[in-house]
């Protein structure tokens, strides 16, 4: 790719998630092995760190002290349970079964025998987050490395053991053998008694991708079995002994303060605690039901600041954007000026993106329980360390005084990166001195959680009588700036973000404003193909030279058998491509348009996608699948309506999701590269589908959509 | 305080005392801890509360407890027979037909209804009975294979 992504600011950064310096473990080698039983553990240790640990001449250390800065470990037990630690968290892009199965294969042993321990500030390495598709990249191959030292150190075990060197000695099958003698000793034997610790080497070999016996093959969600029988506690799943039920009064509007307040009658209920601080008001009960009843005994009065509403929204977004973007926001190469001036075809046009809420079916929920100054909170959160310190801070108690568990949870798509409900939950536990659950309702979930930014995008482009690029100028207002460079050969560019004071709370979102530039780009690529007289994809073909876009969007075309003839009215085709954090994606798509009754099907979608050597293809056709049906809503009909800090829509009745009916016949097309390490795959296969659906559109009827939503009410008659 | 009333969930007797107009979703996960019916909106949009009554599929974030009384009531918990998976949960295991899951529960119990009714569904059948069933992260393609799968290892005689 272009230098151009080095340029621009990381996505994460640009709302809430500045990441929080690397913590130490605070956990001793002694405590260690006390909690996990006597054993063997290897420990990576964070690339900040490396340089010193690399000095260090022995490999093994002795003294009491964990190395710091530690990103993941791994222990085998005395009974062979080999159990993984991380940061990372469960939230249903099924990591918990693709690391198991990583550490199973690079340490030759079965999965059922590999345990994950996940996202519990207190038992796992610092992380800091679940998001950006990072997991597969950096934990993987993490883990790769540190069960691979572990088999080594069995195996010196193992030789010392028997007296014989380590070199001709084998692992396999939680076994080590000496083909020598035949003897053989398991994982569990070796264990035995010890309490071996080890820093992860420098360097040491794993297994490449074509040898993978474990990994690379689709093996199923680990621990399934909990979900179909209704065993596996989410969040608002837990009931500790004593538990109060919580309820937070919401002001009507956003940035609404307390004018005037008085909670004598709700106080005077029984079995009922009420807490004010500043404009938090909330209330714990036995029951929901009582805890309600409690705020509906409040009197409060909120002092309210007018807000604009979603109709002046885009007029808001140019008019209130930085118009000098700073250096990380802005890039130039060549002469666009010149070469729009001289342009063969120029072509300009606007696009918007609309508010959309990430509506996970796990609302935002805690449990918060505090004994001696202690607090131990669970919640579904993409970031538990995050939210350790925020509680940390917020209640006045050092970190070590906080332990925060994410249970697996019923998804996020980049919308639980903040601790909101953990803060409210562990207030109002903090009062009663019980724990307290607090679970959001589904119009809490769609008013006061975090929205994908809405954005204006501008573009201003050129191509020569043959259909090459020639000029490329891209203005991104406020939605982000993830997938903003064009990946086509372009001489003259000038790309932009300009940032505009946020209007509703925003955050991250699966694919971020990836999405948003996509549909821009793809659908203006779509406009002057048509222009040139080009087919689709052969415009694109032109004007690209990146050898794994080529081949994403080459597969998806042959598996769709692009170019396709119409053979019915209101029959249409479309293709989109993008690349974005390490993995390519290139998608086909049928619509079907009824132009009486404006009602937009999209019938077929066949999406090739490309992240390396894939680690479970079961579980990454689930994730490119989900992500285009996730898709569907963004591009067809979910848009956040609000007016004067109210959200008018925060129900599954009024913000339409995608269901069962929606949902087209998909293909998906995963080409397996194992000569190039493995990518995440949560967020780009959504990215291409939005402007593949709205050429499809415009071929079947003619009609041109550069708004997203496309069609939130049909394709309106023009 | 209100009349106790009784049901029967899962081949259990219970006797409860809740204001009548308690959602029967409050009265399973707080009172009697089957957490496995989920909720997910409250307002009967996403069916992840599904549970059966008196055979039909219902959502039972919008059944006030006060008239289930004497109803027989199955949840996700009691599908299990004998450490024995129900074939819908078979089903759904084998098409590994769940990313989070979170919308798991009601799905079985809705599928469960669905084959009740009309052991052999056709695909629209299935479409249009489980519309009201949200999955968020997009799982549809293999609950429908799950359903299909369900309907026929349920035809075959049990050995
Ligand atoms: S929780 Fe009952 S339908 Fe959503
Ligand atoms: S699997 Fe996550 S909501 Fe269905």
């Amino acid at each position: 790719m272009s230098d151009f992504t080095e340029n621009f600011i990381p996505e994460p950064e640009r709302y809430e998630f500045r990441a929080a310096p690397i913590h130490q473990f605070e956990l001793a080698r002694r405590d260690f092995f006390k909690l996990l039983g006597a054993g063997i553990v290897v420990f990576a240790v964070a690339k900040q760190s490396r340089a010193m640990q690399e000095t260090t001449p022995s490999r093994a250390f002795h003294n009491e002290e964990l190395p710091k800065e530690i990103s993941s470990w791994l222990h085998v037990g005395e009974d062979g349970t080999v159990t993984g630690f991380t940061g990372k968290a469960e939230i249903g892009q099924n990591i918990r079964t693709s690391l198991a199965q990583t550490v199973a294969d690079e340490l030759r042993v079965p999965i059922e025998t590999v345990r994950m321990v996940m996202a519990d500030t207190a038992l796992t390495p610092f992380d800091a987050g679940t998001f950006g598709s990072r997991t597969t990249p950096t934990m993987t191959p993490q883990f790769r490395r540190v069960a691979s030292a572990a088999r080594d150190l069995l195996i010196e075990v193992a030789a010392k053991e028997w007296n014989v060197a380590p070199e001709g000695l084998v692992a396999a099958n939680a076994k080590v053998t000496d083909p020598a003698s035949g003897r053989s000793l398991r994982y569990a034997e070796l264990a035995r008694g010890k309490t071996l610790a080890q820093n992860l080497p420098v360097e040491d070999p794993v297994t490449p991708a074509p040898e993978w016996t474990i990994a690379g093959k689709p093996v199923p969600k680990v621990d399934a079995r909990e979900f179909v029988t209704g065993k596996h506690q989410y969040t608002p799943d837990f009931r500790p002994a004593g538990l109060l039920h919580g309820k937070v009064l919401r002001p009507p509007s956003f940035g609404a303060t307390l004018d005037s307040y008085d909670d004598s009658a709700a106080k005077a209920l029984p079995g009922v605690i009420v807490v004010r601080e500043g404009d938090f008001v909330g209330a714990a009960a036995p029951t929901v039901h009582e805890a309600q009843a409690a705020l509906d005994a409040i009197h409060a009065q909120w002092k309210e600041v007018p807000q604009i509403s979603n109709k002046e929204l885009f007029a808001f977004l140019k008019k209130n954007g930085e118009s000098k973007p700073d250096d990380r926001s802005r890039k130039q190469k060549g002469s666009v000026e010149e070469a729009l001036k001289n342009a063969a075809h120029r072509l300009d046009a606007t696009y918007t993106v609309a508010f959309i809420a990430h509506a996970p079916l796990e609302p935002r929920a805690a449990v918060a329980q505090w004994s001696d100054g202690k607090l131990t909170v669970w919640t579904g959160t993409q970031r538990p360390f995050a939210v350790r310190d925020e509680l940390a801070a917020v209640f006045h108690v050092p970190e070590t005084s906080v332990r925060v568990i994410v249970p697996d949870t019923g998804s996020a798509y980049g919308g639980k990166h903040t601790g909101d409900a953990a803060l409210e939950a562990a207030r109002l536990a903090r009062a009663a001195g019980r724990p307290v659950k607090l679970v959001w309702t589904r119009e809490e979930e769609f008013t006061w959680a975090y929205f994908r930014p809405a954005g204006v995008i501008e573009i201003k482009s050129a191509i020569a009588v043959d259909g090459t690029l020639t000029a490329w100028e891209f203005h991104n207002y406020n939605s982000g700036t993830s997938g903003i460079e064009t990946p086509y050969v372009v001489p003259n560019q000038q790309t932009e973000f300009h940032s505009v004071p946020q209007i509703l709370r925003s955050g991250s979102y699966r694919g971020l404003a990836a999405t948003a530039n996509h549909f821009a780009r793809e659908t203006h690529m779509d406009v002057l193909a048509r222009t040139a007289r080009m087919d689709a994809l052969e415009f694109r073909l032109k004007n690209l030279s990146d050898p794994r876009m080529r081949a994403v969007l080459e597969a998806a075309a042959k598996s769709f058998g692009w170019p396709h003839k119409k053979s019915r009215e209101g029959q249409g085709f479309g293709i989109a491509a993008g690349y974005e954090k390490g993995s390519y994606v290139a998608t086909c798509v049928e619509v079907a348009v009824d132009r009486s009754s404006g009602a937009v099907r999209v019938v077929r979608v066949v999406e090739a996608f490309e992240c390396g050597a894939i680690v479970n293809p079961d579980g990454l056709r689930n994730q490119v699948v989900g992500a285009i049906i996730q898709g569907l809503g963004g591009a067809l009909f979910e848009a956040i309506e609000f007016e004067n800090g109210r959200i008018k829509n925060p129900h599954f009745a009024s913000y339409r999701v995608p269901r069962f009916r929606d949902v087209p016949q998909i293909e998906s097309v995963l080409l397996d590269r194992k000569d190039i390490p493995s990518a995440g795959a949560g967020e780009t296969p959504i990215m291409a589908l939005a402007p593949a659906i709205g050429s499809a559109i415009f071929d079947a009827t003619g009609v041109r959509l550069n708004a997203l939503p496309m069609v939130p009410n049909g394709l309106q008659r023009t | 305080m209100a009349k106790p009333i009784e049901f029967e969930v899962n081949g259990k007797r219970y006797s409860v005392q809740y204001p009548p107009d308690t959602p029967l979703l409050s009265v399973l996960r707080d009172e009697l801890g089957l957490t496995g019916s989920k909720y997910g909106c409250g307002e009967g949009q996403c069916g992840a509360c599904t549970v059966l009554i008196s055979g039909v599929p219902k959502r039972s974030c919008m059944i006030p407890v006060s008239t289930v009384a004497g109803k027989p009531i199955t949840t996700i918990e009691g599908l299990e027979k004998d450490g024995r998976l129900h074939p819908v949960q078979q089903a759904f295991l084998d098409a590994g037909a769940f990313q989070c899951a979170y919308c798991t529960s009601g799905m079985i119990m809705s599928s469960v209804g669905l084959l009740q009714g009309n052991p052999k569904p056709t695909d629209p059948e299935i479409i249009q009975f489980m519309q009201g069933n949200i999955c968020r992260c997009g799982t549809h393609p293999r609950v429908i294979e799950a359903i299909r799968h369900a309907a026929r290892i349920t035809q075959e005689p049990r050995s």
